[in-house]
């Protein structure tokens, strides 16, 4: 029997199998960031234990440094201290770290694969559950916990439990204005929340074929939206592409040698899944989240259930309370108060290019308050060199400096009380972009035309 | 942290899909130790918008107390942050009751001597009915026999073997994978992985 694109990466990284069936998985590269590995690195200090691979680790400041002024000491206190802690344990332990102030500096998703440390074929782990989205690449990569993080420091390895696998296949072509983050979302409100909880997914069908590696890296980060460990897509023609030229992807004959490899990196075609499910593209419109958790998604013209429909009315209820919707309402019309584009979800070049594009000449809502956070000096840096700094700066947009921002709301860039924001990032749970902040996830095209109309808007009868 | 068997009344929370973000909010993740994370546990539930206690949140009811949290299924998705499984054991909890819990959660618990039980359906319903309506019940969960009983009703719950073992005797992953160091680099020598 033929083996899955996942069964072909897992088992070339199994160090060695238990006697209950946990494997002991190698882990080619291993990134951190200021909030998750504080406690891994005294874990290890306490028990006198050292970094067994170093060079196989990259550090990054993301999850709570501020958008703005990043050349100025961190105001707040406790996140200095934490970034200070991160230099410091990278100091002394020989990591390589992108703090801020280095032209690497980003979200620790987006720079990985743009300085092509993600590479197909690899296993990749980061105290972040999205880490899925690497998967993008033909990588195994997921997202761990701090005891995880110590023992990858210690060990290069983490003993696991095989997940199970799936297969989501999407044929057809898009429909205008749907794009990847619609993909996603559209999956995740059939599948629910906890859909794919034990499974690493793989992706396929000419949709997929045919999306960007943004695209693809977009649809892979909200795997862990429905439980999944990761998702991941086989390697292609547009995968090499990208990856040829960046800083740390290998060169030349290696990276011919490379690409030999990683074209024998995809699903035998008599490989077997644990579970399957096909999605038309036509079925597939601009989406976007009415409730509390990234299940609770609908087609942007459509009406949030009825009451008839659910299942466990406890939980529904609190989440529409939370967000001042009732069951069976429609969502176009209403008026939104903030526009937040941004996080490892969207905030890549292509990203930044659509937004623009869009709101070129155009002028926000007067009372949208809009902001736009790149994921990466990199891409501030692109976006500056293509004039996008401008057109969004004209549109009344602010452009922020990189960071995780207003995805989770750590640093200052905090959605407040009570307002509606139409994110494109990836969580729209209780108080995620602040207490009391009532997220709705839509893509970075649904965000943009939000902040020009200031409510929700018929995208598809607008684009005409 | 060695764990054994609890016998402790315990403190219901009937909803589905409780996020990372619920347990812990994203804004208490700034310390660089493991402790003290109990006094954010739940916060905005716990706490109203002008920081007083919340009446309504079971947590600030005095009937509701003990070692077990008992909740709705898919508890612990989004975030892999491990503040909130040490949230949870720091506010005193030892054992958490679900239907079924997200992947990275419950790997986050059994790392820290918090041990993720998961019953059927049919289990959680009555169980969360009876701690509801008779706070004082006492439930029982056996790690070594793997049950969970409370009143007349018993479930058998599933565990990882070696989960097991490391929750009985205190020891962890750190231990043994260091303890294999030679399996580790020899792998290293033959991996043609780029």
């Amino acid at each position: 029997m033929g083996k899955t694109l996942f069964e072909k990466v897992w088992e070339a990284h199994v160090v060695k199998t238990l006697s209950g069936g946990q494997e002991v998985l190698y882990i080619d590269r291993h990134l951190i960031h200021e909030v998750t590995s504080p406690q891994a690195f005294s874990e290890l200090e306490k028990r006198g234990l050292s970094l067994f691979r170093n060079e196989k680790m990259v550090a990054t400041a993301d999850h709570n440094v501020p958008t703005k002024n990043q050349h100025l000491p961190i105001q707040e206190e406790l996140s200095r201290k934490q970034v200070d802690q991160l230099i410091k344990n990278c100091k002394l332990h020989g990591v390589e770290l992108f703090g801020l102030g280095h032209p690497f500096q980003g979200i620790v998703h987006v720079i990985g694969p743009e300085l092509g440390i993600t590479l197909p074929g690899r296993t990749l782990v980061c105290g972040d559950s999205h880490t899925s989205t690497h998967g993008a690449f033909g990588a195994i990569a997921f997202g761990i916990g701090t005891s995880q993080v110590a023992q990858v420091m210690a060990s290069q390895c983490l003993l696991q439990t095989r997940p199970k696998t799936m297969r989501i296949s999407v044929n057809g072509q898009l429909r205008k204005g749907v794009g990847a983050k619609d993909i996603i979302l559209h999956i995740i409100s059939k599948l629910s929340a906890s859909g794919g909880t034990g499974y690493f997914v793989e992706y396929d069908g000419s949709t997929i074929r045919a999306l960007s590696m943004e695209g693809r890296m977009t649809l892979c980060n909200m795997s862990i939206e429905m439980g999944a460990r990761g998702g991941m897509i086989a390697p292609d023609e547009t995968t090499f592409e990208y990856i040829e030229g960046r800083k740390f992807a290998p060169r030349g004959k290696d990276f011919e040698k490379a690409k030999t490899y990683w074209s024998t990196l995809y699903t035998d075609e008599d490989a077997q899944f644990d579970s399957s499910y096909t999605f038309d593209s036509a079925d597939i419109h601009p989406m976007i989240t009415y409730g509390t958790n990234p299940g609770m998604g609908i087609p942007i013209q459509g009406e949030i259930p009825a009451i008839e429909a659910i299942n466990n009315m406890e939980s529904f209820s609190k989440s529409l309370k939370y967000m001042g919707f009732e069951p069976g309402e429609a969502l176009l019309g209403k008026k939104i108060d903030y526009v937040f584009i941004g996080s490892c979800t969207n905030s890549r070049i292509e990203d930044l290019r659509m937004v623009a594009g869009y709101v070129k000449n155009k002028q926000k809502a007067p009372h949208i308050t809009a902001i736009i956070v790149p994921g990466s000096k990199q891409v501030e840096k692109q976006a500056k060199a293509e004039g996008l700094h401008e057109i969004l700066a004209a549109a009344g947009f602010e452009l922020r400096e990189p960071g995780c921002s207003a995805c989770l709301g750590m640093n200052e860039d905090k959605v407040p009380n009570g307002a509606y924001c139409v994110s494109t990032s990836n969580r729209n749970f209780e108080g995620r972009q602040g207490p009391g902040a009532r997220t709705l996830l839509a893509s970075p095209l649904v965000a943009a035309i939000t902040a020009i109309e200031g409510k929700i808007v018929d995208i598809e009868a607008h684009l005409g | 942290m060695k764990f054994t068997k609890v016998v402790s009344t315990a403190v219901p929370l009937p909803f589905e899909d409780i996020d990372t973000d619920q347990i812990i909010p994203a804004r208490f993740l700034k310390a660089t130790t493991r402790e003290g994370f109990a006094e954010n546990l739940f916060r905005d539930w716990r706490y109203t918008k002008d920081y007083t206690q919340n009446p309504d949140f079971v947590l600030n009811q005095k009937a509701y107390t003990g070692e077990i949290l008992v909740a709705g299924r898919n508890f612990g998705c989004g975030s892999s942050r491990e503040h909130a499984a040490w949230s949870l054991y720091d506010y005193g909890f030892k054992v958490v009751v679900s239907s079924f819990f997200a992947d990275i959660f419950k790997g986050n618990a059994l790392n820290n001597g918090l041990l993720p039980v998961q019953v059927s359906d049919a289990f959680l319903k009555p169980l969360l009915e009876t701690i509801s309506s008779r706070p004082q019940t006492h439930v029982t969960v056996d790690l070594e026999k793997q049950f969970i009983a409370f009143e007349d009703k018993e479930e058998y719950f599933d565990i990882n073997p070696y989960k097991k073992e490391c929750l009985l005797n205190g020891y962890d992953d750190i231990d043994y994978l260091v303890s294999i160091k030679h399996d580790i680099e020899a792998y290293e020598a033959s991996s043609k992985i780029i």
